[in-house]
């Protein structure tokens, strides 16, 4: 997509500069013109009442994308356990492959892999490709770069989904630019473009301000890491059928100069935040280091976790570990209770993936409330005790 | 020691808010910065060329010509030479293209032995424009780095982030290394540093025939992907509201989420 601006139409009336979300267009003389900053993703267009800027289609010179064909997601492990996120995306790819009428499949590496594979096989995947190596037990760039790109040119899907985890971050372009493809970073919504059969892929940028979505439109494979927590895994069905497919790939030694030397585990074993049923988390609102122990009072009466916003953070009320958001994690609980929180966009963009918000809050006007399935509009200090005291005799009655 | 930084000149997007009425980013006064991760990178890579006893750093950012002021902000810092990539050809490059784009300018550059890039940018935060780079030098890559420090002239000795925990890597040179903010404390500039920055430093200007980038792999025309549109994150709930006695409130939420099965 390419932005014309009409000088003719152009009334000079600066709609646009406003509309603009990259300080890319100038006014000189009453006229608009882009600057280098324009990254052409037509959120002037409809700002111009005049009709004076149009997009034409892109110039990428195209390739021969017949012939690719089913979703790849890529299966990262830690240890001999399958990171969480590869089923995650096994649960959306599932609906895109099917939205596609094609295949999932899943790629797998390391020693011992046959549970991972069975795994993979009940959470959706058709196929899974197993590529056996002891070089492969601990994640490394190279290696592991050499193996998805080989497996990739072999099978030739038409979609390859990698979790936004370090490591799929530290993979992903990598492999994206040997296949000398488009990859769309830390999407949190992938959908098939009716008519094109593209994949719109949709990620915050700006630090969560707006929302961009992202299309690949003439190369194969078209790839997205995808935020954890974000999409929803299937439940597991051990009676899916799925073939399993052993591939050789060999490592160069030029792929294995790098040496790990030293690896040290974080020694305090946190219960997983994106993985929590229910989240209580806390913000501003809360108003101190001592009362965030009412948060915490909350989370213990649910029986959940404690989450927070940045503000919270970097207060110093609350460990960073806890931080949800664009720059904390993706949490996707069954239950969401924001206390004290104002709901900015970066802080929304964390909990896309919560079942049931509820926000207790004193302004009914703030982005939270109104993004919430339900809010308590009061002071916190006075609803959460009470709501901790109600929960806790719940859950007695429960026992009785 | 020879090592090229790569920078970026982003708006605050701390600064960035949201016009209630028109629903569209405000952007008056928001002040461009240079990326803070990258200016741990330039950190990084002045202790490393100081510890190695000698050498140069040299900055280089792909921008428009007002990136000229981020450029002199991390001269006075103390890097020793910049590169200034500017040119309306790498206007609207995604991440492959502008990876190819400095791509191109290291190779005019030549020798070096080590290239370090803040993890990510604020404006995009992909964190792809590294590997991509390191991908196009063929040259190992360690990405996530809270620090490094030389093993010897050949060998870099990195600690990285994982997703349990951290991992140090040995890495031979010539290497790519992407830095978050854990790795160190960016040195503020001297008075003599930011004159130093202006009247002493070399600054050139490249733009694409220069560098010799071809038209096809660069810029928009070298992107294979493409913004389709960008909106608004849009609200997600229905903003049901309990007011009035707190007691009563809490009593119908608790009902809510029992009849959901949520406790
Ligand atoms: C690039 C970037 C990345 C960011 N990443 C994140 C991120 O990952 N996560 C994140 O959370 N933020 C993030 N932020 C920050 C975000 O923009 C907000 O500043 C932050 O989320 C605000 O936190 P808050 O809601 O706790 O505080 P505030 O916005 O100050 O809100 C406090 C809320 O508490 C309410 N309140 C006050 N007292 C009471 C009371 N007694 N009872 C009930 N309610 C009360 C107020 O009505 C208000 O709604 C990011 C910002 C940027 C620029």
């Amino acid at each position: 997509m390419t932005i014309r601006i009409n000088k003719e139409k152009c009334v000079g009336c600066s709609a646009c500069l406003r509309a603009c979300p990259y300080d890319a267009i100038d006014m000189i003389d009453r006229k608009a013109f882009l600057n280098a900053s324009c990254v052409h993703c037509g959120s002037c267009v409809d700002s111009c009442s005049f009709k004076a800027i149009d997009s034409v289609a892109g110039s990428v010179g195209k390739t021969d994308l017949s012939g690719f064909k089913g979703v790849m997601v890529f299966a990262e492990r830690r240890g001999e356990v399958l990171a969480k996120v590869g089923l995650e995306l096994l649960g959306r790819g599932r609906a895109l492959a099917d939205a596609r009428g094609a295949t999932l499949s899943a790629v797998v590496a390391g020693m011992r892999l046959d549970e991972s594979a069975a795994q993979l096989i009940a959470h959706g995947a058709d196929m899974v490709y197993l590529v056996e190596d002891p070089e492969l037990v601990e994640y490394r760039t190279a290696p592991y770069a050499r193996v998805l790109t080989g497996v990739i040119r072999e099978a030739k899907p038409e979609l390859v989904l990698i979790g936004a985890t370090p490591t799929g971050r530290d993979l992903a372009p990598r492999v994206a630019n040997r296949l000398r493809t488009g990859l769309t970073a830390d999407c949190t919504s992938l959908d098939i473009e009716e008519g094109t059969g593209l994949l719109l892929q949709t990620r915050p940028a700006f630090g969560g301000n707006v929302m961009a979505t992202i299309v690949c439109p003439n190369h194969r494979p078209q790839m997205s890491t995808v935020r954890p927590g974000v999409m929803k895994p299937l439940p597991a069905d051990k009676s899916r059928k799925g073939e399993v497919k052993k591939m050789k790939i060999s490592l160069k030694p030029a792929d294995l100069t790098a040496i790990i030397r030293e690896v040290a585990l974080e020694t305090t074993l946190r219960a997983d935040l994106s993985e929590a049923e229910v989240i209580i988390a806390g913000g501003r609102g809360v108003g101190g280091k001592a009362q965030f122990g009412l948060i915490e009072e909350l989370a213990d009466a649910f029986g959940g976790q404690v989450g927070a916003s940045r503000a919270a953070v970097e207060s110093g009320w609350v460990a960073h570990y806890h931080q949800i958001g664009q720059t904390g994690k993706s949490v996707s609980p069954r239950l969401y209770i924001a206390c004290g929180i104002s709901g900015a966009v970066q802080h929304l963009a964390g909990i896309a993936g919560a079942d049931y918000v509820v926000a207790v809050n004193r302004d009914p006007e703030c982005p939270m409330v109104k993004a919430a399935d339900v809010a308590i509009i009061g002071d916190l200090h006075q609803v959460i005790p009470l709501l901790a005291a109600e929960i806790r005799s719940l859950k007695k009655e429960a026992v009785r | 020691m020879n090592i090229i930084v790569t920078i970026k000149q982003v708006p605050d997007t701390n600064d960035v808010r949201i016009d209630p009425i028109t629903g569209t980013l405000i952007r008056e006064g928001v002040p461009s910065i240079v990326n803070p991760e990258d200016r741990h990178a330039v950190e990084l890579g002045l202790s490393l060329r100081d510890e190695a006893g000698g050498g140069k750093v040299t900055v280089i950012s792909m921008g428009p010509p007002q990136a000229e002021v981020a450029l002199r902000q991390v001269l006075a810092m103390g890097a020793d030479e910049a590169v200034l990539l500017s040119d309306r050809a790498f206007a609207g490059a995604d991440t492959l293209a502008t990876a190819c784009t400095l791509y191109h300018a290291v190779k005019k550059i030549g020798v070096f032995d080590l290239i370090i890039c803040g993890r990510q940018a604020i404006d995009g935060d992909t964190a792809q424009v590294g590997p991509q780079l390191a991908e196009f030098l063929n040259i190992p890559q360690v990405t996530y780095s809270v620090g490094a420090r030389l093993e010897n002239s050949k060998t870099l000795l990195v600690k990285r982030m994982t997703d349990v925990g951290f991992q140090t890597i040995a890495v031979p040179l010539p290497a790519l290394v992407t830095c978050l903010k854990e790795a160190n404390r960016p040195r503020i500039p001297t008075l003599r540093g930011c004159m130093d920055a202006y009247r002493e430093r070399p600054f050139h200007v490249w733009d694409a025939s220069y560098i010799g980038a071809p038209v096809d792999d660069i810029g928009l025309r070298g992107s294979p992907t493409q913004v389709r549109r960008t909106f608004q994150p849009s609200p997600r709930g229905n903003g049901f509201l309990l007011t009035g006695d707190a007691q009563d409130c809490v009593l119908r939420l608790v009902g809510l989420i029992h009849e959901r099965g949520l406790v």
